[in-house]
């Protein structure tokens, strides 16, 4: 197991590096640059800032100065929020964005989870025509619409929750923007448990179990649950990763102070450092759940555990 | 000899879109204490659907109405978590595929242990102990190693052993198994038929061995019944069957079957396919097969009716079978 995982972690470093220099030169292509405002600068200040940020430097000097850095830690300034590193600004945002993403995949998980496997017991009954409605609109319609909608029902008309906004240690100021994040996931979620724990349920070994006399509570914890997560399991990484991605929209819908804010406004202003150094968190974050959800999964099945 | 099982009226059937399909019709029939009863006909026949249902594991579309007394209970209709006293403990049921009938993600005492704690009451150490007891009972060589294995970890025969040790843990009065060999090595198959023979000898239960092998019932099963299109249409003890069959798909049946047709000159498979269940024939079900047949047969059903003390038959043809001669 330990050796799987750090072949794991072997792999992802050249995913890490091609990411880096993909994002790097493709950031540079495209036309515009940190430093065109509305109002054009004078051309000595243009000079002295593109010289302070190595702009003046050819592309590949720049791009191994980066890299450079990157192996460091160091991200190098933001060149649009003076003053701030984009390892400080991402330290700011980051807990906050991690804090939301991880609570609404928690509620998403678990509620898809129940939601799934109670669909599945009621297979075509009257939850389970609800449920697969519920599950269908929360995957339909994106989530800044729903956003927006939760907001003017919520917040405008029925006054029983904030619209947006936060302060350290408010949850209720949480609960819709965890709302929104959870839905979709958590009904990607419910889609699959369904649709495996319907076929778990018509196998020979679950048969088996029900010719044993073991009781349906026993048959579905013990049997059932295990088999039918396996798909699960695998889609959960990529569905954290959406969900972190997800947070960047909502954070802003809801004025909230999470990374998306700053990685929002980066991309509109051309903030290299900044967004090259959000991207790359997020690779890593997405290349560790990869990895924690392959261990997970040769948990779950004993068959891929030797390999 | 008192009955451990006894079969009245059963009948089957299942819901389809817009129709529904009949797999087992009036079925009638009673297992006594220690004795076994082989299950014969073809694919389709209703063999499986009779038992699954005295079981209470129909597909959902499907639907049991009739009598299967065990003692003064009726397992037909009754609520799965009052089926759930008896299933496993008094009557148990083996599988056709030993392959996808264990659950792949539990170790195998885990599935066999289960069924101690629940009926018996065992906690983990003693449910664990009698596992491995009776793992070895069934010939499983190393037990306490391959109680802690997965079941893709053993190979097809020692798996169909883990399902007997499984479905005899609790001593059931009865066993229900399912064609248990057909998915086997014909080698593995004799041993397996031996284990049978002795288990349920010594546990004294009664078993049901659902088969379209002849062969095999040859030399385990006291009684015999003959189903076709989801009707008995001939049973009687197996000696009395297999020598002198006076139902004509009983004759087929026996001259398809190279190990029993020796004693034939010929092997013949029965001419013609076993019938769709929704479109089965007016009279005698077997009558666009049948060498037999004549006016009656194509009008009405031949009801089943003893033709000696010990045995029955549905046909109306009374006179003497000789195979080869109208066929
Ligand atoms: N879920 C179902 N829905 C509709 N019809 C079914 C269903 N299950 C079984 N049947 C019908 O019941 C008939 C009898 O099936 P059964 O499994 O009892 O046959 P069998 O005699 O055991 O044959 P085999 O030797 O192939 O196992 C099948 O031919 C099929 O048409
Ligand atoms: S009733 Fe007629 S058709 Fe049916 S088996 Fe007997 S002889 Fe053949
Ligand atoms: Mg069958």
């Amino acid at each position: 197991m330990f050796g799987y995982a750090l072949r794991r972690v072997l792999t992802a470093i050249p995913i890490v590096l091609i990411t880096i220099t993909v994002c790097f030169f493709i950031l540079r292509l495209a036309p515009g640059g940190p430093f065109d405002g509305e109002r054009a600068l004078p051309p000595d200040v243009m000079k002295n800032l593109r010289a302070h940020y190595n702009l003046d430097q050819p592309l590949l000097t720049q791009y191994l100065i980066y890299l450079g850095g990157v192996l460091r830690g160091d991200f190098g300034p933001s060149m649009v929020m003076e003053d701030f590193s984009v390892s400080r600004l991402i330290s700011i945002g980051l807990p906050f964005t991690l804090m939301l993403g991880f609570s609404a995949f928690v509620v998403g998980t678990i509620g898809g989870m129940l939601a799934g496997a109670v669909a599945a017991v009621n297979q075509n009954k009257w939850p389970d025509y609800l449920l697969v409605a519920i599950v269908l609109v929360g995957i339909i319609i994106p989530n800044f619409l729903m956003a927006n909608l939760v907001q003017l029902f919520f917040g405008v008309y029925l006054h029983w929750l904030p619209v947006g906004g936060y302060h350290p240690g408010s949850l209720i100021h949480l609960v819709l923007p965890i709302f929104i994040l959870a839905l979709p996931h958590g009904g990607r979620v419910a889609r699959l448990v369904r649709g495996s724990m319907i076929e778990v349920l018509g196998t020979n070994y679950v048969r088996t179990a029900r010719s044993k006399g073991l009781g349906t509570r026993l048959i579905l914890a013990r049997h059932a649950l295990k088999p039918a997560l396996l798909p699960v399991v695998s889609y959960l990484g990529p569905g954290l990763s959406y969900l972190l991605t997800g947070s960047l929209v909502v954070e802003q819908v809801f004025a909230l102070p999470g990374i998306g804010k700053y990685f929002i406004t980066a991309a509109l202003n051309r903030d290299y450092g900044l967004v090259l150094g959000t991207t790359i968190l997020y690779v890593f974050i997405i290349l560790a759940l990869n990895l924690i959800v392959d261990v997970l999964y040769a948990w779950l099945d004993p068959k891929v555990r030797y390999r | 000899m008192t009955d451990v099982l006894v079969v009245d009226d059963l009948d089957v059937t299942f819901a389809l879109h817009d129709s529904e399909v009949k797999a087992v019709s009036d079925l009638d029939f009673s297992l006594a204490q220690g004795e076994t009863l082989a299950v014969v006909g073809e694919s389709g026949s209703g063999k499986s659907q009779a038992f699954l249902s005295i079981m209470g594991l129909l597909a959902r579309n499907g639907k049991a109405s009739g009598r299967a007394m065990m003692g003064d209970v009726n397992l037909i209709g009754l609520p799965p978590n009052e089926l759930d006293r008896y299933r496993g403990k008094d009557i148990a049921m083996i599988f056709q595929d030993p392959m996808t009938s264990l659950n792949p993600t539990l170790k195998v005492k885990t599935q066999l242990a289960e069924v101690l704690v629940r009926h018996q009451g065992y906690d983990n150490e003693k449910a664990n102990r009698a596992v491995v007891e009776m793992l070895e009972r069934v010939g499983i060589p190393e037990p306490v190693k391959r109680a802690n294995a997965y079941p893709h970890e053993l190979s097809g025969g020692m798996r169909q052993r883990v399902m007997i040790a499984m479905a005899l843990l609790c001593r059931p009065k009865i066993l229900i198994a399912d064609e248990p060999t057909t998915a086997l090595d014909v080698t593995v198959q004799a041993q397996m038929l031996d284990l049978f023979k002795t288990l349920t000898h010594d546990f004294g239960t009664a078993m049901v061995l659902i088969t379209h092998d002849l062969g095999v019932v040859a030399g385990i099963a006291d009684r015999m019944m003959v189903m076709y299109g989801g009707r008995c249409v001939e049973k009687g003890p197996t000696d009395t069957l297999f020598y002198d069959p006076r139902h004509p798909y009983t004759l087929g049946l026996l001259h398809s079957t190279p190990h029993v047709a020796k004693r034939a000159r010929r092997l013949d498979p029965i001419q013609g396919l076993p019938p769709s269940l929704e479109h089965l024939p007016r009279g005698c079900a077997f009558h666009p097969r049948c060498a037999f047949r004549f006016e009656r047969c194509f009008e009405e059903r031949p009801p089943l009716l003893p033709v000696e003390a010990v045995r029955e038959k549905a046909c109306w043809y009374q006179g003497e079978l000789k195979y080869g001669e109208v066929a």
